[in-house]
């Protein structure tokens, strides 16, 4: 490299400013965890929005569910009484764990996207910040996940104490500590995904024509080996159909994981829910690019 | 790796460098034909043109957000096409569009700002209050920033492009739908960075906003560079170093004629709305020549003037645009 040999102010300016310049991977890091602290500072001053969006859905599946149905005697999951009503419980909390998280994906990264992109523009300053666009990206990606994570761990509990039979839980740790962070990576890629894909205008849509059949088609209320007997000319439809909504995955998965329910393999469910969280993240990355750089 | 002691900016002091700079967006237009540019260290660049010219698609490009089609651009000694994420570190901009975060408040956006940037927390925090006091915006700091005024918020994303002190400050129409003391307000800040030593590249579409702030400007339109020089030079190259505005009764297009043939040095003589305009160089003299000619030709002059081109004129030579016919 040839030697400078200018001496001017100019030069030693320009200078000092290359040198105190990091290098892109150094950089990188630092911003990224600086988005993080950004958004969590953000979670923490809108808790008064994040607790109730998070907690009153699964409130009220499980309060109805498990509390007023058996408290009125009307049956759920295919029987009454204790046992029956236990079972159901039992089943359900899994789902409403999985719910929870997938909503969480599309509440805390896909709805702000949607207004940040249609007209806010305010993520142009973490655009600008000095790391990849990519990483801008994968930072919304992972604190959606870890606000995923927060609202499992509130939701729990409730799904696990307002029963009014007793719920039998039995944690399979290892599973419960890959599979839950698995399934809020993946939510919230999803989100991104959505995020990055839908306008205002068109959010009405998302909730009616994509969200609604995720949620109702996602063995949420149903465990996914009970549908065998749902059949046209012998098949199994339902059960098949089913399968490209990540929700399944969750839902089933979290029994495997919670309780002592029956379940799909477990094997399935990492496998897909891995192949979700990489394809919605190859999707929301790109889609993400597009919408930032033209 | 090996970028970071770019030697470049090194060499020579020039902090934006561009060739062939390109952008046909998808469809075919061409919003930047073959820009050719070149900033030095510390001084304010205007980019002026009317909507349209390609001066956000130029800014864009410089600043990591448009992909150019074809050409190079050197930012901060860092080519930004290939290493966009590490240009970034030298670039701060203030866009058009209000880019504020407003789930943050006003000392929160700063304080973030210089976190992404590599700021300690500490210093982010002395900063952030230095800059509010700065831009008057102290008594502000724990506001939410919708509750701030265009000014308030224009200064306020000043503040947060000049924060992680980038070698170069793009301003995109900083001043399009301020007040007027706000405007004059922003002008003071821009003088005042720049005595700091800041480059700077402002675009605009107010002639008068490149003529007060800019060291050079450089008039575009269709993408392309019409003309690049100091607005003084700029103006003189209209070839008239002063302009008369004559009011008088009568036909005013055969008065033009008139001044034109008999007012020494007098070029381009027209009729403006119920004036008429000539450009005269040599300014010795002007005035009674101007009366003179006027009276011998049976017109009662009832007003007159005597103003420097302004980069209007300069703008409307070259593209042929006249703004009034």
């Amino acid at each position: 490299m040839a030697t400078t040999t200018s001496t001017t102010a100019e030069d030693a300016a320009a200078a000092a400013l290359t040198t105190a310049r990091r290098n892109t991977v150094t950089a990188s890091w630092i911003a990224f965890r600086a988005l993080l602290l950004r958004d969590l500072t953000v979670l923490r001053k809108q808790l008064n929005e994040f607790l109730p969006r998070t907690l009153l859905q699964p409130f009220l599946l499980v309060f109805v569910f498990t509390y007023v149905f058996p408290k009125i005697g009307q049956g759920v999951g295919g029987g009454t009484g204790p046992a029956a009503e236990s079972a159901f419980a039992m089943l359900l909390v899994a789902g409403v764990v999985g719910i929870t998280i997938l909503f969480q994906g599309i509440q805390s990264v896909a709805l702000p996207m949607v207004q940040e992109f249609g007209y806010t523009k305010e993520i142009e300053d973490r655009v600008l910040a000095p790391l990849p666009v990519s990483l801008v990206a994968l930072g919304k990606v992972t604190s959606g996940a870890i606000q995923g994570l927060i609202a499992a761990l509130l939701v729990f509990p409730i799904a696990a104490v307002v029963p009014a039979n007793d719920v039998h839980l039995s944690f399979n740790w290892p599973v419960v500590l890959t599979l839950v962070p698995l399934a809020c990576i993946t939510a919230s890629a999803l989100g991104l995904t959505f995020g990055t894909r839908f306008e205002p205008r068109t959010v009405p849509i998302m909730f009616g024509v994509i969200i609604i059949p995720i949620t109702f088609l996602g063995c949420v209320y149903y465990s996914w080996t009970a549908l065998d007997p749902i059949k046209i000319w012998g098949f199994s439809w339902l059960k098949w159909l089913v399968l490209v909504n990540p929700l399944v995955y969750m839902s089933e998965g979290f029994r495997g994981a919670f309780t002592t329910a029956n379940h799909m393999s477990l094997a399935v469910v990492y496998l897909a829910l891995a192949g979700f969280a990489a394809l919605f993240l190859y999707l929301g990355i790109n889609g993400f690019k597009k919408r930032v750089l033209s | 790796m090996g970028v970071t002691a770019a030697p470049a900016a090194v060499q020579d002091a020039e902090v934006i460098h561009t060739v062939g700079l390109t952008k046909v967006f998808p469809g075919g237009v061409k919003a930047v034909d073959h820009l050719d540019l070149s900033l030095r260290g510390g001084e304010i660049f205007g980019l002026l043109g009317p909507n349209g010219a390609g001066k956000t698609t130029t800014v864009g490009m410089l600043t990591s957000m448009v992909v150019p089609t074809d050409g190079s651009a050197v930012v901060g000694g860092v080519d930004v096409i290939r290493h966009p994420a590490l240009a970034k570190q030298a670039i701060g901009v203030v866009p058009q569009t209000n880019t504020l975060d407003r789930s943050l408040s006003v000392a929160e956006n700063l304080y973030f700002h210089g976190r992404f940037f590599g700021m300690s927390a500490r210093e982010a925090k002395t900063e952030a209050h230095r800059l509010l006091e700065k831009f008057w915006l102290a008594d502000r700091a724990s506001a939410e920033v919708l509750a701030l005024s265009g000014g308030m918020a224009q200064r306020l994303m000043v503040a947060r492009a000049v924060m992680h002190r980038p070698a170069i400050l793009f301003l995109d129409e900083p001043t399009a739908g301020l007040d007027p003391q706000s405007r004059i307000a922003l002008w003071e800040i821009l003088q005042e960075l720049h005595g700091e030593g800041q480059t700077i590249l402002l675009t605009t579409h107010y002639m008068e906003e490149a003529d007060q702030l800019c060291d050079r400007v450089a008039i575009m339109d269709h993408g392309r560079i019409l003309a690049l020089d100091t607005p003084a030079a700029l103006k003189r190259g209209v070839g008239a170093d002063t302009i008369v505005t004559v009011s008088a009764e009568g036909g005013l297009e055969e008065l033009a004629r008139l001044l034109e043939a008999r007012v020494p040095g007098a070029t381009n003589a027209k009729r403006v709305d119920s004036t008429v305009q000539l450009g005269v160089s040599g300014s010795r003299g002007v005035l009674p020549a101007v009366i003179n000619a006027a009276e011998q030709g049976g017109f009662t002059v009832t007003d007159l003037s005597l103003t420097e081109p302004t980069l209007e004129t300069v703008f409307i030579n070259l593209t042929g645009k006249e703004l009034r016919d």
